[in-house]
This record gives C-alpha cells, structure tokens and sequence, in this order.
C-alpha cells in the first residue's frame, strides 16, 4: 500500500487544496475587516456556475474566470448590502445567501441551458504543468495577502477595523468603505476558486458542486488563526485528507466518510482551545 | 403618544413587517418569473393551487410544514437564548438516526412502548448533538454558529457511514429497513379513503411542541431565566442567573425539537431513514423562525407558508415551466428582507407616506 504515497499524493494534496485556500484567504479578509463570512460555500458555488455560463457563451475560460469573479463578487455584494448599509445579523444574511447561491444556479442552470443536474461541457483552462493555472495563484495569494496584511499602511487599517473599528474610525478610516472592499473581494476570491473547480479541475457545472468547500474553507481560515500563511497549511492539511482518502479507498479499510470528518473535527479542537487558541478578530460580527 | 399607543403600534409592526418581507419576496420573485418570460400571476395563481387546490392538497402542504413548525420551534427557542444554531440540520440527522436504528431493530414490543421509546430515543440522540457546541460555548467561549457548522458536516458523514453501512436495507437505495409497525406514525392515507398524502400523527406532536415551548418560555421561571439571559447576558448574570447553566440547557432544549422533527419524518412521512432526504428542513427552520418572530404561533405560520411554497412548486413547474427552485430563491429573498427589516420600512414608508407604519 505504499506506493499510495510520493509525488502523485503531494500533486492531489495541492490541487484539492487550492480552492480552499483562495476561498479561505478570501474569508479572512472579509473577517480582519469584522464582518462574519458563513457565505462562502454560497458565492463559490456561484462563481462556478458563472464561470460555466460566461465560458459558454464566450468560448473562452479565461473569461469564464470573470464571470466567477462576477458572481462571487455580485452575492458578496448582496451580503454587504444588507448586513453593513442595512444592519442585518451577519449569520443571517450569510445563510441565506447560501440559501440563495442554490436556488438560483439551480434555477439558472434551467433558463440557461434548460438541464438539471450537470451543465453542457465548456473549455477548461490550460494546464500548466500538473495543475490549473489558478492553483498558482492560490500560491501567489497567500504570499500577496500575507504581505498586504502585515506589511502596508492599508493592511494596518484593515486589521485595526477588525480589531476596534471605532478607534479605527477616529484615526480617519472609511470604516465602511474599508468593510465594503473587503466583503466584496472575499466573494471575488471564492468566485475564482469556484471556477477553479467547474472550468479548472473540471469543464462543467454540477448542482452542488462545492460539497462543503466553503465550509472547510471556513474551518481553514479558522484552524490557521486568521492569518494566510497558517490558512495555507489549514487548506494543505485538509487537501492532504481529502488527497489521501481518495487513494486509499478500496485498500485501507477506514471508511471514508471518517476521513470527511477531519477538518471539521480539528477545527472544533482547535477553535474549543484544546490545541492552541484560535481567537477571531475582536469585533466580528458588531 | 401614551403607553397603550406604544403597545399596539408595537403589535403592528411585528405584524407588518414579516407580511411586508413576504410582499416584497413575491415581488422579487415575480419580477425573475417575468424576466425568464413568464407570467408571475399564472405561476403564482398555480403555486397556490397546488398548495391549497383541494383537501389533499392541503394536507401535503401540512405535511410538508411539520418539520418546519419543529426546527423553526428550535432555532426560534435558542434565538430566545441568544444563541443562533445552525445545526438543527445535523440534529434533524441525528434524532432521525437514533429513530431510525430503534425503530427497526427492537421488534415485539407493543406499539404502546415501542412508539414513545423511538420518539424519546430522538430526541436524546439530538439533544446530546445539540448540547455539545452548547456546552463548548458555555464552558470554553467558543461562538456556536462555527461549532454547529462544524457538526452539521460531521453529522452528514456519520449518517452516510450508517446508512450505507450498518443500518442499510437490502437493495441499490441507501436507505434504513422500513421502521417496524409498532414504532410508526400514522399516516392519513392509512385511514382517509380520499387522500394519499403522508400528512401523520406526528403534526400532533409538532403543535404540542408549540403549546408545550410557548408555555415553558412564558409562564415558567426556566423560561424567564432563558429569555433574560437571550436579552442581556451581563445583566441576567447580576440578576443571579447562571448564562453557562442556560446556554447549554437552550442548546439541549433546541435540540429535542430538531430530534422530534427527524423521528415524525422517519416514523411517520418516509417510514425508513432514506439517505438524502432532507431538503434542508433545518436550515428552512431559520427562515421559519425568522419569519414567525421566534414566537410559537409565529412559527406556525411561517412554516405552513413555505411548507405551501414547496409543496405548491412542483404544480407550478408542472403547469407553467417555471423551474421549482425558484421557490429557494423567495425562501433566500424573504429571509434578506426580514433580516434587513430596515428595508421594509423604508419601502412602505416611500410608498404610503404615512411614516408611522415602522
């Protein structure tokens, strides 16, 4: 059973392990700037339906990225609307746009292309060598992110709003600009990585396609303390998991719905202090 | 404007405002029926046909509201407490599980005992699910939407490891043995001639869940205790009230209706645990709370209107080819409007002028 692991196992953990780790760096920013993201699962799954439509229509994948980062962008938008301008109980908001991103590609995987279920085949993007290419710019992100967070004036304001938006205020920070940039590009981002998996890994659009990503993505973003560089390891960890159970299926016989578990689990441990404390920005979800 | 001014405008806009949501909702809904190049009245005129058309179609819609009244009745029960659980999902598994397991193994028992052991079995199943983010909460400070996230996913995977594993029927379904006689809920088809809906006894059990919450959170002091601790947790502690102590019995309580919810699908409406077979009755249980104002009747009502949504969406899609899912999408909009009721006001107050209704 060995030979299950080397190069090929580490080629699976980052490929699975990529669009967890732009959805979570995309969460972490719309958290440092306080503003809780359960949505994540819905505006990736969006961002692969979107990615499918414009890659249909347009012939070119490329643009099916835009057309992620479209619908990605254009529910986070929603969420930002109603939970910022509006007030509304951002747990709220975020559930129901989950809600929402799976009625509406549901719905529009019907008016658009008259199916149910899996939508007609479009181009995928290239492959650069084992991966997508948008698995190096999940690489990229992280070292970006990581930067922009702890190393520019603009990173300071970002991570002062989440902290004490008041005192952040004073100072002479758009709070509410800041928090309306960020909750947008958290959607641009698990947009990108929903179209990483319908016109990346895939060349389709299947119902429900995301199966809990955005969710593990969440826990990732939690198990690695809110900060990029431990999102990334969180996203590998879990990739790793996922990489793992698929190859040992049929030889080991622990089931995989245990192996599914994992993330899941580790983040309650982690989160419950058991393992090293994981606190979130102070005024989340104020 | 003296006190009794206060109260009955106070009354009105707990009125207004979810009936204000629901308006807004089918107004959104029908401007995306009109834009794909249908006519919104036709389609809405054919969902409440196919919700409300004839007796037995009421009944489905009934039907398809139980588990709503239950997991609305434990997500409005926790937001009493302060405590938002997104779990009712996974506990709805879980109880279902726990229901489903007792209820197919233990034969000869009469129905007497066999029945309520099944149903008590549930709800034990769910209340210890739900009493883990509750007692991580109170004993470690660790917000419950993460942990109840968390939980749902877990419970997802140990459900799909039974079903298609120790508990799973022969057969190419992955579904449980049928549950035995003496644990089911009967079902109207079972003793209407008329009707072939799976409308059961088990919406008995949902309304008495109402009476029994409404009674416990207003007319006892535990519910008192509950109420305080939901409104002002630093005050309710001055006041001597043990939040830790509530936080977890709120989490446990929330978590018996969700288990009520999962054994009235299992016993009564499917008869076996069938893999998949939630819609996502929890996650609509927010909506429903939402919508109902975490009051009891509230939730009633809230769950009979998106248990007549769903059940009248297959009608409409089969009469006028709008897709069923745009059922989802109003379920989502109506929840933005109520939870941004801000909108609302200001949307009537543009219109009417009268400013007073918010």
């Amino acid at each position: 059973m060995w030979d299950v692991f080397g190069i090929p196992l580490l080629l699976a953990t980052l490929r699975s392990a990529s669009p967890l780790i732009i959805t979570a760096i995309g969460g972490l920013f719309a958290e440092r700037a306080g503003v809780i993201n359960i949505a994540l699962e819905g505006k990736m799954l969006t961002g692969a339906f979107m990615a499918v439509v414009v890659a249909y229509f347009t012939g070119n994948p490329w643009l099916g990225v835009f057309g992620g980062i479209f619908g990605g962008a254009f529910l986070a938008l929603i969420h930002a609307v109603v939970s910022i301008k509006y007030k509304a109980n951002q747990v709220v908001s975020g559930t129901a746009i989950n809600i929402l991103a799976y009625g509406l590609t549901v719905f529009l995987l019907q008016v658009f292309f008259g199916v149910s279920g899996t939508s007609p085949s479009v181009n995928k993007l290239p492959a650069w060598g084992p991966f997508n290419p948008l698995v190096y710019f999940g690489l990229v992100l992280v070292v970006v992110a990581h930067l922009f967070i702890y190393y520019t004036p603009q990173g300071l304001r970002l991570r002062a709003v989440g902290e004490n938006p008041a005192a952040a205020e004073t100072v002479g920070v758009n709070v509410i600009r800041l928090k309306y940039f960020f909750v947008t590009l958290s959607g641009a981002l698990a947009g990108i990585a929903g179209a990483a998996l319908s016109i990346g890994d895939l060349s389709v659009f299947v119902n429900q396609m995301t199966a809990g990503r955005g969710f593990i993505a969440l826990a990732a973003m939690i198990f690695g303390k809110w900060t990029p560089v431990g999102a990334l390891f969180a996203a590998l960890l879990f990739g790793f998991a996922e990489a793992l159970q698929i190859r040992l299926q049929g030889i080991v016989p622990i089931p995989r719905e245990f192996v599914q578990m994992i993330p899941y689990v580790f983040t309650m441990i982690i989160l419950a202090g058991f393992v090293g404390k994981a606190t979130p920005p102070a005024a989340l979800g104020k | 404007m003296d006190k009794k001014n206060i109260l009955n405008a106070l009354r009105l806009k707990e009125l207004v405002l979810p009936l204000g949501a629901i308006f807004l909702g089918l107004l959104v809904g029908g401007i995306v029926i009109l834009w794909i190049g249908k006519n919104p009245f036709t389609a809405y005129a054919s969902l409440f046909y196919g919700a409300f058309g004839d007796l037995n179609r009421f009944a489905n819609t009934i039907a398809r509201a139980t588990p709503l009244i239950l997991t609305g009745l434990a997500v409005a029960f926790a937001f009493r407490c302060g405590l938002f659980n997104i779990g009712v999902e996974g506990q709805l598994l879980i109880g279902a599980l726990s229901a489903a397991f007792v209820g197919t193994t233990l034969s000869g028992l009469p129905a007497i005992i066999h029945l309520p052991l099944t149903i008590l079995s549930a709800m034990v199943a769910s209340a210890i699910w739900a009493a883990i983010p509750g007692i991580l909460k109170a004993k470690r400070g660790v917000h419950e939407v993460i942990n109840t996230i968390m939980m749902n996913f877990i419970a997802y995977a140990f459900v799909a490891f039974i079903i298609t594993g120790p508990l799973k029927a022969p057969g190419q379904i992955p579904k449980s043995a049928d549950i035995l006689g003496s644990a089911q809920l009967i079902r109207l088809s079972e003793i209407a001639q008329w009707s072939t809906s799976r409308l059961n006894t088990g919406i008995f059990i949902a309304l008495l869940a109402c009476v029994a919450i409404y009674y416990l959170l207003w007319k006892t002091t535990l519910g008192y205790e509950i109420r305080a601790v939901g409104l002002n947790p630093y005050a309710a502690e001055y006041g001597g009230i043990s939040v830790n102590r509530n936080i977890i019995l709120a989490m446990v309580i929330s978590g018996v209706l969700a288990g009520l919810a999962g054994a009235e699908r299992v016993l009564g409406f499917h008869g076996s645990f069938i893999l998949g077979f939630s819609p996502g009755y929890g996650f609509e249980g927010i909506a429903v709370a939402l919508l109902g104002k975490n009051h009891p009747a509230g939730v009633i009502l809230a769950a009979i209107l998106f248990g007549s949504l769903s059940s009248g969406g297959r009608w409409m899609a089969f009469n006028t080819g709008v897709p069923t899912d745009i059922v989802t999408i109003l379920q989502a909009v109506i929840i933005f409007f109520v939870a941004a009721e801000q909108i609302v006001a200001w949307f009537f107050r543009n219109k009417k002028k009268t400013g007073q209704v918010a």
